[in-house]
This record gives C-alpha cells, sequence and structure tokens, in this order.
C-alpha cells in the first residue's frame, strides 16, 4: 500500500506545491493536503503555537494538525535558505522544531533541512534524503527529483504568464484574473501565503475583480527585472520575500500602467515590519501611486476589510476620473 | 565628521576607547531615555523591534548636539539586526536628519571596502595605529564586563542596599569625562577596588537565575527595565552568557580568525534547536539547558517584541522546561512595557523559586535530623 506523505496547506505550500507533489508521486507515495483554511484550522492552530508568532505561522500549525491521523509522514522542510545569499526569516530555519515540541500525537516528521545559501547542489542532497523514505533507488530519486523540477519550471511560467493553478485558486477566479479586461490595475504585494490564502486575506483577490480591477501580484513580474532592480540598492537584501518587494516595487514604478498598490501584511511578521516601510516610503518618494496597507491577523474583520478596500478603490477611480477629466480640458484647450 | 553610534548597555565604553584611540571626534548620545524611546516609536515602523526604534532615538538625541554620521554594524541575516543599517539610513534621510551611515560590516570576502570603512572612520591613523586601537577597545569589552559581572556577584550580598549601584552608576557616568583606553583601565580598577570593598553578609547563598534571550534587550539595562538590579535587590545572582565581549570574540574575532568557537551552546541545544536560525535562537535554548546543568534555580528569557528567532525559542523552552526540571520566565518588552508589571513577574517568580528551594531545605533538614 502507498505510504501518505501529508503536506500542510500554509507557508510555502503556495509556492512549491507542485513541485512536491510530483517528486512524492513519482517515487510510489500518495500525497495528501490538509483542507483549505477554515476557522477550525485557524482555532487549533492559535492555541498550540506562541501568541507572539505570526498569523502565516499560527495557521501553519493548525494545517499541521489537522494532517494527524490522516497520514504515515509530514513532510515540513526546514527552509534555511531557497536561494543564494539569501534567507527567508529565522521562523522557517526552527519551524520543525517549533511544531515537534508544541504539538502532540505526530506521526513521523520528514524535516530535511534545504540550504541553497552557499550553492544549489544542496537541493539534490536534500531530494536524496527526503526521496529515501519512499525509495532505496538514489538514480530513481534523482531522475524524479528533476521531472518535478521540470514541472516546476512549466508552473512558474504559467503564472507569469497570469494562469493561476488550481493549487491557488479555484478555476473561475484564476480565468477572471487572466482576463485583464478593465483600465485599472493593482498590485497586491505580500507573500505567497497571504496573497493566495482566500480565508486569510478574507477573499480580496475576488472582491478586487468585483470591483472590476486587473490584479497584479509579484509572481507575475519578470523576475529577471526585478533582480535588476533589486540588485541596485546600497546594501544587498539578504532576504528572499525582501528582493522580490523591494525590486517589483522599483519595477512597478517604472511601468506607467500601475493605478494603485496594495500592500497585505502579517501582523508579527518581522519581514513585512521593515519591507512595508520600505516599499512605502519608495512608493511616496518616487511617485504619487495611491498606496495602502491592509494588515492580517486572527482578529481581522470582514467589514474593516470590506470598507477599506472600497475607500481605496474609490479613491483610484476619482484619481483616474481628475487624470481624464484633466487629458479632455487640456485637448479642448489646444 | 562627528561620529555617534547606537547605545546598547556599556558598548559604549568600548565605542569610546576605539574612537579616543583613533581620535576621531565624536558624540555618544544622552544614555537610554523615554524620550529617546517616544522618538524612535514615532519614526520608526510600528512593528520593529525595540532595538531599531531606541536606535534612531539616539541618532537623533546626538544629531541635536551636532553628530552628522552614525556607525552601526551590520549583518547578513536571517534576523532584522544586519538591515538595520539601512533602516536607519532610509527613516533619517525621510525625517530630514542629513546624516551619512557607515556600518562595519563582516566583509563577505570583501575586505578592501572593510578596511575603507574602518580607514573613514579612523581619520589620520596609520595601520598600527588602527590594529592597536582595535585591540584595547577588545581588551576594554572584556574588562568592562568583568566588573559588570562584579556587580551581579555583589549586589544580592550587600548589607547596605543601593551600595553597588551607587558605585557602579558613579563608573558609568565618570567614565564619560575620560580620554583613551589607558585611563579607561585606570577607572576599571579603581572602581573594582572600589566594589570590593562593600560590606556583604557572606552567609547569605543567593539564588542563582540565569539570563537568556536577545543580545540588545538582555544587555541594555533601560530596555529590560533593570532587571540585574531588581534581582540583586530580591537576593538574586543573576549570570549573562550572551555579552559583549563575548559577541566581539566569538563573532568578530573568530569570524575573521580560524579559532574554534565555543560552541557547548550547541551541542547542548541539538536535540531541540540543531540548526542556527539567526539572533540567539540556539544561545537562548542552549545556554538554558547549561545553566539547568550548572544547577541554576531558574531561567529568564527576555526579548523585544516581535524577535523572530526568540519567538521559536520561546516555542521550544517548555520541552526544555520540562525536560530539565528548570523553571522558565519569559518577558517581552516593547515601547508600551510598564514596569510595575514586570516587576510584579519577577517577584512571582522569585518568590517561586524560593519555596522551591526552601522546601528543598526543609526536607534535607528533616533527614538529617534523627542522626
Amino acid at each position: 500500500m502507498a505510504k501518505k506523505v501529508g503536506i500542510a496547506r500554509a507557508l510555502f505550500f503556495y509556492q512549491y506545491y507542485p513541485l512536491w507533489k510530483s517528486f512524492f508521486e513519482e517515487l510510489g507515495a500518495e500525497v495528501v493536503i490538509s483542507s483549505t483554511t477554515n476557522k477550525k484550522i485557524l482555532d487549533a492552530g492559535v492555541k498550540a503555537c506562541v501568541d507572539e508568532a505570526c498569523l502565516p505561522v499560527k495557521l501553519y500549525h493548525g494545517h499541521i494538525i489537522d494532517l494527524i491521523g490522516k497520514v504515515d509522514y509530514i513532510f515540513i522542510p526546514r527552509l534555511t535558505s531557497i536561494s543564494k545569499k539569501e534567507y527567508i526569516c529565522p521562523k522557517f530555519g526552527g519551524l520543525p522544531d517549533m511544531i515537534k515540541h508544541t504539538i502532540p500525537g505526530l506521526p513521523k516528521i520528514i524535516s530535511t533541512e534545504i540550504n541553497l545559501r552557499k550553492s544549489d547542489h544542496n537541493a539534490l542532497k536534500a531530494a536524496l534524503e527526503i526521496g529515501s523514505y519512499f525509495s532505496s533507488n538514489k538514480a530513481l530519486i534523482k531522475k524524479a527529483y528533476e521531472n518535478s523540477l521540470k514541472n516546476y519550471r512549466l508552473n512558474r511560467a504559467s503564472i507569469k504568464a497570469g494562469k493561476l493553478p488550481d493549487y491557488l485558486t479555484d478555476r473561475n477566479l484564476s480565468s477572471k484574473i487572466a482576463q485583464k479586461s478593465s483600465n485599472m490595475n493593482v498590485a497586491v504585494i505580500g507573500h505567497v501565503y497571504n496573497v493566495y490564502d482566500c480565508y486569510t486575506n478574507m477573499d480580496i483577490l475576488s472582491k478586487l475583480i468585483k470591483h472590476d480591477v486587473n490584479i497584479i501580484t509579484i509572481d507575475m513580474l519578470d523576475s529577471k527585472l526585478v533582480n535588476e532592480k533589486a540588485s541596485t540598492l546600497h546594501k544587498k537584501m539578504f532576504w528572499f520575500f525582501g528582493r522580490k518587494v523591494i525590486g517589483s516595487v522599483m519595477h512597478l514604478l517604472e511601468r506607467k500602467d500601475i493605478d494603485g498598490i496594495i500592500y497585505l501584511m502579517s501582523f508579527g511578521c518581522g519581514i513585512d515590519a521593515f519591507m512595508c516601510d520600505l516599499a512605502e516610503k519608495k512608493i511616496r518618494h518616487d511617485s504619487n501611486i495611491p498606496f495602502t496597507v491592509l494588515t492580517l491577523d486572527e482578529h481581522s474583520g470582514q467589514a474593516g476589510m470590506d470598507t477599506r478596500l472600497e475607500a481605496f478603490i474609490d479613491m483610484i477611480k476619482m484619481k483616474l476620473n481628475k487624470s481624464e477629466a484633466a487629458k479632455v480640458i487640456t485637448n479642448v484647450a489646444t | 565628521m562627528i561620529l555617534t553610534f547606537p547605545h546598547m548597555g556599556n558598548t559604549y565604553i568600548t565605542a569610546k576607547a576605539l574612537l579616543d584611540d583613533l581620535g576621531t571626534n565624536y558624540i555618544v548620545p544622552p544614555f537610554n531615555n523615554k524620550k529617546a524611546l517616544e522618538l524612535g516609536t514615532k519614526y520608526a515602523p510600528e512593528l520593529a523591534c525595540l532595538p531599531l526604534k531606541i536606535n534612531i532615538g539616539n541618532f537623533i538625541q546626538a544629531y541635536e548636539q551636532g553628530a552628522d554620521t552614525v556607525l552601526v554594524t551590520g549583518g547578513c541575516g536571517p534576523c532584522r539586526a544586519g538591515y538595520y543599517c539601512e533602516m536607519h539610513r532610509e527613516i533619517l534621510a525621510d525625517i530630514g536628519y542629513k546624516m551619512d551611515v557607515i556600518s562595519l560590516e563582516l566583509p563577505d570576502n570583501d575586505f578592501k571596502e572593510f578596511f575603507r570603512r574602518i580607514g573613514k572612520i579612523s581619520g589620520k591613523s596609520n595601520f598600527f595605529r588602527i590594529i592597536k586601537a582595535i585591540k584595547n577597545a577588545s581588551k576594554v569589552a572584556i574588562e568592562v564586563d568583568k566588573l559588570e559581572k562584579l556587580t551581579y556577584h555583589i549586589r544580592p550580598l550587600e548589607i547596605r542596599k543601593g551600595s553597588t549601584d551607587k558605585i557602579y552608576k558613579a563608573f558609568q557616568h565618570n567614565v564619560l569625562k575620560l580620554k583613551g583606553s589607558n585611563q579607561i583601565f585606570e577607572l576599571i580598577d579603581k572602581t573594582r577596588e572600589t566594589l570590593l570593598k562593600i560590606e556583604i553578609d557572606r552567609d547569605i547563598k543567593p539564588i542563582k537565575i540565569g539570563i537568556v534571550g536577545e543580545i540588545y534587550t538582555t544587555i541594555d539595562p533601560f530596555s529590560n527595565v533593570f532587571i540585574d538590579t531588581k534581582l540583586g535587590k530580591l537576593g538574586v545572582e543573576v549570570d549573562h552568557t550572551i555579552t559583549v565581549s563575548n559577541y566581539i570574540i566569538e563573532h568578530l574575532v573568530k569570524g575573521i580568525i580560524p579559532i574554534g568557537k565555543d560552541l557547548e551552546y550547541a551541542k547542548a541545544a541539538k536535540p531541540y534547536l540543531g540548526t542556527m536560525i539567526g539572533g540567539h535562537a540556539q544561545e537562548t535554548i542552549g545556554d538554558t539547558i547549561l545553566y539547568a546543568q550548572k544547577h541554576y534555580d531558574g531561567v529568564i528569557q527576555i526579548y523585544p517584541l516581535t524577535c523572530m528567532p526568540e519567538i521559536v525559542a520561546e516555542s521550544i523552552l517548555p520541552a526544555v522546561e520540562n525536560d530539565y526540571r528548570i523553571p522558565v520566565l519569559t518577558l517581552i518588552v516593547d515601547e508600551m512595557t510598564g514596569e510595575a508589571g514586570f516587576l510584579t513577574r519577577i517577584e512571582a517568580f522569585v518568590d517561586l523559586i524560593q519555596r522551591k528551594k526552601g522546601s528543598k531545605v526543609i526536607e534535607e533538614r528533616r533527614a538529617l535530623s534523627w542522626n
């Protein structure tokens, strides 16, 4: 019977699920993911985790609890670093330890370290170690690793083209996001697990679509351009997400077609605390694009989010109308 | 160029020794105070950690006294301290304070840039003078930490309450009037002699509590609501493993010269937190275990709100508490921290430990009583 390996539908699930799914399945395992985020998961996570942790980490705890009893293994990779000379955040490096010492009754945990800070040779090494739980055939594991990487890259390319896959959003929403019909372009900046988890962000993407907004997320931007911009910073940004935020913001400011920028911030996120401030300063200094921050925590109320979103969209519309009106006046005058 | 630097406990004494010996112009910011914290809270991001906020306040107060250049240490993550220099730069520019920010980073193969920055702050000093200044400043750090450790030992034993603080505070103020590492060494020696002359009760066996956590809030008394003094007054001898001199030796010196680092804490922490995840998280876990093995009566973890590595350590400490039977109290500080609330919790913690210890002593006496 196939071994069941559980993956929490939280944190870097939203980045790497296709990679991990195809890797495990090629080695004959059955992949089980936790339910979509709901109140039960949120409550369980908040109860289990230390109060001071950020919401995404608390949710992760809840998702892990959701997997207990359903699987033989739970995959909690120790993501120390996923890019050269960068870290994600301290919590990712210590996540397996937080989980192991907080939640009772866990099945076997696969917590191999992935550390690509110095070089990416470690990725194959990690894959071989993870794969050894399911196969003793090294060549098979290596093949599974290479195939899953190919699959992952195709996936990323599809996201860049604006087509969000099923595991990120439902098909309906994904097709609406890909449509790009209106003339209001709003960038939504935030960690993948905030931007695409509809329960956490109170369905902000659907709400924006209802307001006739073209949504642009960081994943849809050209990484090369983003990285080029980020490399112009005075000091090298040593956080994976930090680089993406600041590079994306600088790139977005150069495009003349962005009408608004929303920063989805997690309360208690150390990285967000700094990056949001740096992004805001850049946007305010170098442009007059409307910018707002929406903070997510376990107490977030729908009404509050809706009000602020509506106010923000209204402000963008007023601004666009003003500039349309200004154009008309100029045309009449000439 | 008039330099200034952030406050963190007694580091100003080391900085002073270094800059005096290099002949650089500098201003020591006013000691950490409420106004500095207010200013920092106003201009820094709301969820930034406390050290960033206080440091911004330090720089603003120094700017008002004529400083135009900020000297800080850098880093490369994962924790935010490594990016403080850029945050300082952006925040100060944003509020219109024209200050240059120089960050001394561990080279990362760019030794040329490292020495260029050292050269920038050393004015006319030649290479040998710079090396000598760094050597003496490191020695000052070590001697100041030894002096502070002496106060931890004497304070709980002093017969006249407050004697230690009177002498130590005088030292912390008088050192500002001196110039150069030699004068500072002299004052340290004199202060040590004076401290050793304090009348103490040699029969007291004080409770021993280890302090672990984030480096800034464990070292800086203003930030941790003067916890060392408070505990001393309650009859507790404290111990800190994270100190400035320890940091200089383990991270800066051993980061450049390949001498074996002291990794006892990492060995101890391995079953709980086997990797370096940033900040002093591994030290927090490892040192708590080492304190337990050295039969300390309790451990207090201190960290600023939102400190990411310490949050990870905090979630693991209950398992350590359980396995090693050592009580651990976690205290989290931010700009809203109330002294009274803190004191209540510390007193309760010490109370509990005293009762636990008292009952052990009573049992021992009972065991011997029929002899």
